[in-house]
Order: C-alpha cells, then structure tokens, then sequence
C-alpha cells in the first residue's frame, strides 16, 4: 500500500473507532466477569449492597459446588479436628462435608456426551461429507438443503416424538440415546461445514494418487483427510460446543444418570436459596473451557456460526 | 456453493482413470459413505416428524398409556388456530423477534463499522467482543438473573447508580412492564456480536477501488456511504437477520432460565408455550399440531426471505 491511501482511515478515526470498540468490549465483559468473581465470594458478600468489588477472595463456592455438607454439633466438630483445608473451609459454619455433590458427575456427563456426539458426527459427516463433494449423488443440492432445514424445527417440537421414541427403546436418561440424539442434530452442520473444507481441497492431489494405483478409500484417507485436518479441527469444535451448550433437549429426557450440566447448575440450592457463589463457580468452571475453544477457533469462527455461508 | 468439483470428479473419474482403480467402485463408497448419515437423519429427525403429524390428528396423551387414542382429523389446528391465548404468545414471540433483531443489527453494524477502520489491536478486541455467543444459553440466562436481582443485582445497581433510582424499586424479571425488555437486553448482550461477525465479513469483501473510483469521482463520505457500503453489505445483513430470525424464533433455554415465561404469561414465547402444553400438561396430540403449525410458520418465513435475500445479491 501507498503512503497514502483515500482508503486508510484517519489516524483520528481509527482512534475514535479504537476508543469506541474498547468500551463496549469492556462494558460487554461486566456480567462475565461480575460471575467470575461471585464465585470467589462468601455468600454474604454476594448479596450484600451495595455490590462489592473489594472482598475478601474464598474457595467457599467452589466447595460447595463439589460437596455436600451436614451440620455437626460442637462436641463433634471438637472431636475431629478438620483435615484439609476444604474441611476448615466448611467448619466456619460448624459442617462437615458429608460427601461429593453430583455436579462432578454432571460434568462428567457432559464430558462423555459432548466428545461421544462429537466423534460420532466427525466420522459420519466427514463420510458424508467426502461422498457430497466428490460423487454424483442423485437429488444432493435436495438431500443438503433437506439435511438443513431441520434445524429450523424448534428443539421442544423434536422432543415431542424423540420422548416417546426413546421411552420405548429404553433410551430415555441413557449417554447412548444423549449421544445418538446430539449426532443427529449436530450432522447437518457437521456435513455442512465439512463439505465447504472439502470441496476447496483440490482435486489434483486425489487424481495424482487414483493413478499412482491407490484405491479411492486409500486416496481419501491419505491425501484428502489430512489436506482437511484444520476444517475437521473447527467443525469438530463447533459440534463439541453445541452439545456442551445444549438445554432443551437435556432437560426434558433426561433427570439423572445421564444428565449434562446445563440443566443442572440451576438447580445448585444452598442453606437458605439459591447458593450464588457456588451456583457462580459451577457456572464458571462450564464456561472457560468454551472461552478458551472460541479462542481458539477465532479465525474460523464465521464459517461455523453461519452453517459456512459466510467464508472469511 | 460450487458444482464444479462435483462434476469435474464425476467427469474425471470414471473414463480415463477407473479402469486402474482397485477396490470397490465409486458409486459403492459413495452410498457407503452417505448411508449411516442418511440412516440417522431417518431415524432423529424424519421418522420422528412424521410421527409428530400423525399425532397432531389424535388426542394422544403421553403420560396415559392405557387410553385408547382417537382420531380427532383437524381439530386441534382449529382449536390452536382459535385460541387468542395463543396469540398472545405469538405476539410476546414477535415483540422479542423485532426488538432483539432491530438492536443487533443496529449495535452489530456500528461495532463492525468501527472494527474495520482497522486500528491497532482490532483482533484482540473483536475475539473479546465475541464470547458471549458462544456460551451455554441456559447457564448465561441463569446468572443474568443473579445480576437483575433488585436490591442486590449489578444490574439495577448500575441502573440506579446512573438515573438516582432506588435500585430495589424496579423488578425487572418481576414486573409485566419491564420483563419483556429483561428478555431483549440479555440476547442483545449475547448475540450482537453474530451480527457483528457477519457484517465486518461483508465490509471487509467490499474491494478498495471501488471506494478510490468514488474518491476520483469527488463523492462525499456520505453518499459513498449510502451508494456502496449499504448496498454491499445488505446480503450479509440480511443473512444475519435471518440466522437470528430463526434462532429467536426457537428461543426457549435462555428465556426459560431468565423468567420461565413469567410473571403472567408476558414473556411466554411459543417454544415455552409449546413446552407447557407437551411436558407440563401432557397434551401430545395437541402440542404436536402446535409444533407442525409453528414449523410450518418458520420454514415459510424462511423460504420467503431467502427469496428476497437472493435477490438482492443478483442485484
């Protein structure tokens, strides 16, 4: 570019525009950062007013996130010394941890779940995806266009038939009918996105290797997936992000073995009400894992929120 | 989306080359690699929507396994079609559609506009602006109601702090006046970034020369404004507008966290309507004719405004 260009904004302008954007990312940041550190306060200073900035930082949310505890008499509390310091944590309101809460196992849920519906859609859609882009594939724009429309369905309207589908394979409450289920939602964008990644692998590359004798499975497997790698990467991440988000479905079939956390840490009760400093911690503790993917995936981030409509 | 490497492999495959290709034909891994996609979208999404319809003509009851199911034809579309409750949720439905879209285009647009005068640091910040999107709607709703707690929320603190208020004197998820606009503020906060992603895409498509052409041409900022970055970035726009069309349209787990649909039914959306009349009072029969008429509804409005949206980008 010239030194000087009609196209470069003003030194003026860009500062303005600067200022502007940095305010607004800071001001859109309050409510994130206000849970963070809810969940690093004691339950008083939570809901004191006014709101304090300044406390006294406590790990007394994230234990009680993790544990449940019961009230002890005196002469208990007296005869057990505490142990650790999550103990000592909880005999500042004569208890003692009675046990571990269910917001581990939530978690874990969540875990299996999200990586088990992920792979699933990875695999199957990457298949899919390679034979759409590749094959003449009769009524494909239809099947694509099919594929996409069902994610205009609202999520209760789906649960309806998927309730009584499952109530009556034994699927209902299962990781196995979570992860079928998230597969079948998260496929469209999955061969989606994968088919936009894949159809800008040229094909030279399969030609070149179909006639140095590899079969078509081998050329796809040697030449095409790895040349996909980063768009599986970020399709991958896309669908481990849904199912991690997931509410509605969670919700309505499934209330304990195989349930996720979404709809779980609502429900986090402490002594008197909603816990806010656990119910905080819980909260932040789902969220980063989440910031740091979207960090992450920065760069492809259009591609995926827009079912690869839009390609930077 | 593109034809050509479709046919250019379909074209370059079997003549010169399949002769020496060992293994199973393409056709064969062609229908190998669609099938299981193919067999799950039957199962998870097409097998259940016929069942849906089926059921929109009985009065089937979920939880009454014993009764016996009968055939009721259109009733329950006529009684949903009928029902000015119903409407009522259409409406809270299209006040937070309107509202929700209109603040995120205007917000997203300015942001992207700002973004793309391109000062130092522009990425950092955008990926900051960005989060909110991409978190759990239903835990974000949980801890928005943390902060509009009256008395002890940052929210009305904040609110208070700025006009002199007394921060305990306004609900906002409590009152009928102000639990509409609680709903719009928290999927603004959350989603004008989407919006804003997709603009900056389409500024950033608009070539330099066209703006140097102006330049020669002694337009002002103004017009070249109003002749070449509104039209160039009205697809993209209308894109975003779209995704949000649909995505609100569904809205459930956020606002179901924030108000449950409450107080009263002023923030009953249809989706928590819908959800009330499957899983809270049982009627399947009747919350499946619901379901249908609310799918039919979205994917009209869509096909509508895809049209239009196609031809503004021939334009």
């Amino acid at each position: 570019m010239s030194s000087f260009s009609v196209t470069e904004p003003s030194k003026r302008s860009k500062w303005f525009a600067g200022t502007m954007v940095v305010i607004y990312a800071l001001v859109t940041m309050v409510p994130l950062a206000w849970i963070m550190l809810t969940g690093f306060k004691s339950p008083a200073d939570a809901i004191s007013y006014p709101p304090k900035v300044v406390f006294e930082p406590t790990l007394e949310g994230y234990v009680n996130l993790f544990t449940t505890r019961t009230r002890q008499t005196p002469e208990f509390l007296a005869a057990n010394p505490p142990e650790t310091w999550y103990d000592e944590i909880v005999r500042e309101y004569d208890m003692v941890i009675a046990g571990p809460s269910k917001f581990g196992e939530r978690f874990l849920n969540s875990v299996i779940i999200g990586f088990g519906s992920t792979f699933l859609s990875i695999f199957l859609g990457t298949l899919a995806a390679y034979a759409f882009s590749r094959f003449k594939i009769p009524l494909a724009d239809d099947l694509l266009f099919f594929i996409l429309s069902t994610r205009m369905m609202p999520p209760i309207a789906v649960a309806i038939p998927i309730f009584l589908m499952y109530r009556q394979l034994g699927l209902s409450d299962t990781h196995l009918g979570m992860i079928l289920l998230y597969t079948g939602v998260n496929i469209s964008l999955a061969v989606w996105l994968l088919k936009g990644f894949i159809d800008e692998i040229p094909l030279e590359y399969e030609e070149a290797a179909l006639i140095d004798g590899y079969t078509r499975f081998q050329a796809f497997y040697k030449v095409v997936l790895p040349q996909a790698a980063t768009g599986i990467a970020s399709t991958a991440i896309f669908c481990l992000i849904f199912a991690w988000n997931e509410y509605a479905f969670a919700v309505l079939l499934t209330s304990g073995t195989a349930q996720t956390a979404p709809p779980f840490i609502p429900t986090i009760i402490g002594v008197g009400g909603l816990d806010w400093p656990a119910v905080a911690a819980g909260a932040t503790i789902f969220l980063l894992p989440v910031m740091i993917f979207t960090i992450l995936l920065r760069k492809h981030l259009l591609r995926g929120i827009t079912f690869g409509a839009v390609r930077k | 989306m593109s034809e050509t490497p479709v046919t250019r492999a379909a074209a370059a495959t079997p003549k010169r080359v399949a002769r020496r290709i060992k293994g199973l034909s393409d056709r064969a891994i062609a229908w190998i690699f669609v099938a299981p996609t193919i067999f799950l979208l039957l199962a998870i999404n097409i097998f259940p929507l016929i069942w849906t319809i089926n059921l929109s003509f009985t009065n089937f009851k979920a939880n009454r396994i014993g009764r016996e199911v009968k055939n009721v034809g259109l009733r329950n579309y006529e009684r949903i079609l009928t029902d000015s409750d119903i409407w009522l949720n259409m409406q809270a439905t299209a006040h937070f559609l309107f509202w929700t879209i209109f603040f995120q285009v205007l917000i997203g647009f300015t942001l992207a506009y700002l973004i793309n005068k391109k000062f130092k640091g522009n990425d950092l910040w955008t990926t900051i602006i960005v989060l909110p999107m991409m978190l759990s709607p239903a835990v974000v709703g949980n801890f928005w109601k943390f902060l509009y707690q009256p008395q002890i929320g940052l929210f009305n603190y904040i609110v208070a702090f700025f006009t002199g208020k007394d921060p305990s004197s306004f609900e906002m998820l409590g009152s009928v006046q102000l639990a509409p606009w609680s709903i719009v503020i928290v999927d603004t906060w959350m989603w004008t970034p989407f919006v804003m992603l997709i603009c900056l895409a389409g500024l950033r498509s608009i070539p330099d020369y066209i703006y140097e052409a102006a330049e020669v041409d002694r337009a002002s900022k103004l017009r070249q404004f109003f002749t070449i970055t509104i039209p160039m970035v009205l697809p993209f726009l209308m894109l975003a507008v779209l995704f949000r069309g649909i995505e609100n349209f569904k809205m459930f787990d956020l606002v179901v966290q924030l108000t449950g649909g409450g107080p009263g039914s002023t923030t009953e959306l249809t989706s928590i309507n819908l959800k009330r009349e499957a899983f809270e009072k049982w009627r399947t029969g009747y919350a499946s004719a619901y379901a249908i008429i609310l799918f039919v509804t979205v994917f009209g409005l869509a096909s509508i405004y895809v049209k239009a949206l196609n031809k503004v980008k021939e334009r």
